[in-house]
């Protein structure tokens, strides 16, 4: 059994603020022009999940959303 | 006021959060994902589930995001007591009295009540006169906005300023009253508020600078006008007043608990033995500043009630957050990272004043504040610039 984790983002609550790119620089980045975040994978591994939590649980404008759950 | 008074809580321990806003919210889902397995409750003087306030000023009121979307996560096992206020601690007996007669003992209490807006000392009784701060109050200034043509708006801070905004793009005739001799002064010191006054000025909204108050006027119980002390008068069929706010604190008055502009705390947000406080009621010490301060914004609310509901665990930590808040105004984003000092000036690193940019503000020889204008990317890489010599 392995442990699957989805991020969902919301870009039009996102307010840009880049708190996910801090927490989690592997997963979230931000588009050049208006800052807005985007995902750079959906499915991070699991060595990613504290800090993708801490991206889900600091976000100002509540855009993200951690998924887990288990398959196998 | 030391760490070791922090209680040990375990699976058979309850924990009552009395504030069903962000900070609230954050320290029920931090309770679970730190492991506590003992019994939430949380307490809210409003209907709602807990949900974000910052839209309120913004898409909320314009119609451009749907209250739905404004929902907080929650974990699914938090017991909630909503429209129902909390009217007396007894710190001894740990028990918090509620409106309805209930009472709610515990052995870990969040404080996060919150704050109301300051509200006028005259005129509240008037149809067409609003605050704003809740779910509620949002949804009556939309509802006023719909047949009106003329908002002034009283206090041109954050809110005055976003809700000035939110008012011209549905196509109101917009007035903002301010005491100081800019709008958003305090938040961003004298160069960048008049930045943000030429803009509201190009949207076409009067902005009255050193104005004060003297009375409102009405016609059959509905506001007509805003009278200044210096005699002008100013035609209204919508106000809001927004011109601060008070901390939720009445309620523990007598309990024990520290009480100033707030409810006081140490740096690990402890206020008193199994007691913590959190988001805009805090004011907590700040371990850097060495005094005690209150932030009243969004993402300090989640981050100290991430902060207290482990100092709830036992497992405190001291409490010294990067502070961030932002304004959406027509099509700018101004966002800040760190501090603005009253006496510092903006100095540009990168992009040009009179478009996008990102300006350090420095204190001391260090930097302690970026701002970004329409540059959230630039100003993102330059937030680890605070704390560093200029």
């Amino acid at each position: 059994m392995v442990n699957v984790m989805r991020v969902e983002l919301d870009q039009v609550k996102c307010v840009a603020s880049g708190q996910c790119v801090f927490s989690a620089p592997e997963v979230f980045d931000q588009r050049d022009e208006d800052g807005v975040a985007f995902l750079l994978t959906e499915q991070p591994d699991d060595a990613q999940l504290d800090a993708v939590r801490n991206a889900e649980a600091l976000c100002p404008a509540a855009a993200i959303r951690l998924l887990t759950g288990s398959e196998g | 006021m030391t760490e070791a008074l922090a209680p040990v809580l375990d699976a058979d321990s309850q924990v009552v959060i009395v504030g069903g806003s962000v900070a609230g919210a954050a320290v029920a889902s931090t309770l679970r994902r730190e492991g506590f397995e003992g019994t939430v409750k949380l307490v809210s003087a409003e209907d709602e589930l807990p949900y974000d306030r910052p839209p309120l000023s913004k898409a909320v009121l314009t119609g451009d995001m749907d209250e739905s979307r404004l929902t907080l996560p929650l974990p699914d096992d938090v017991e909630t007591i909503l429209g129902v206020e909390a009217t007396c601690l007894d710190s001894e007996r740990r028990l918090v009295q509620l409106a309805n007669g209930e009472s709610l003992s515990y052995d870990g209490l969040a404080i996060t009540t919150g704050v109301r807006p300051r509200p006028l000392p005259v005129g509240h009784d008037l149809d067409g006169v609003h605050l704003l701060r809740t779910l509620a109050d949002a949804r009556a200034l939309r509802r006023d906005f719909q047949d009106a043509k003329r908002l002034v708006v009283i206090g041109g801070g954050l809110i005055g300023c976003e809700v000035a905004a939110s008012a011209r793009k549905l196509g109101l005739e917009v007035v903002i009253t301010e005491v100081a001799p800019l709008p958003m002064l305090r938040q961003f010191g004298d160069k960048l508020a008049v930045r943000v006054m030429g803009m509201h000025e190009r949207q076409g909204v009067a902005i009255l600078t050193e104005a004060t108050v003297d009375r409102l006027e009405a016609t059959d119980g509905r506001v007509r006008a805003v009278v200044l002390t210096d005699g002008r008068t100013l035609p209204a069929d919508v106000v809001l007043v927004s011109i601060g706010s008070l901390p939720n604190i009445e309620w523990l008055a007598g309990s024990g608990v520290a009480l100033g502009d707030g409810v006081e705390t140490d740096t690990t947000c402890l206020a008193a033995p199994n007691i913590v406080a959190a988001g805009d009621v805090a004011k907590w010490l700040h371990p850097v500043l060495g005094q005690r301060i209150r932030i009243e914004h969004r993402t300090n609310a989640a981050e100290q009630g991430m902060a207290a509901a482990r100092t709830l665990l036992g497992r405190p930590e001291t409490f010294a957050p990067t502070p961030y808040f932002w304004t959406d105004q027509y099509d700018a984003k101004i966002s800040v990272f760190g501090a603005i000092p009253a006496a510092a000036e903006p100095v540009l690193v990168d992009g040009a004043f009179e478009e996008r940019f990102v300006t350090e503000f420095h204190e001391a020889g260090q930097v302690v504040g970026v701002l970004g204008w329409n540059s959230q990317r630039e100003l993102v890489k330059r937030r680890t610039r605070i704390g560093h010599p200029v």
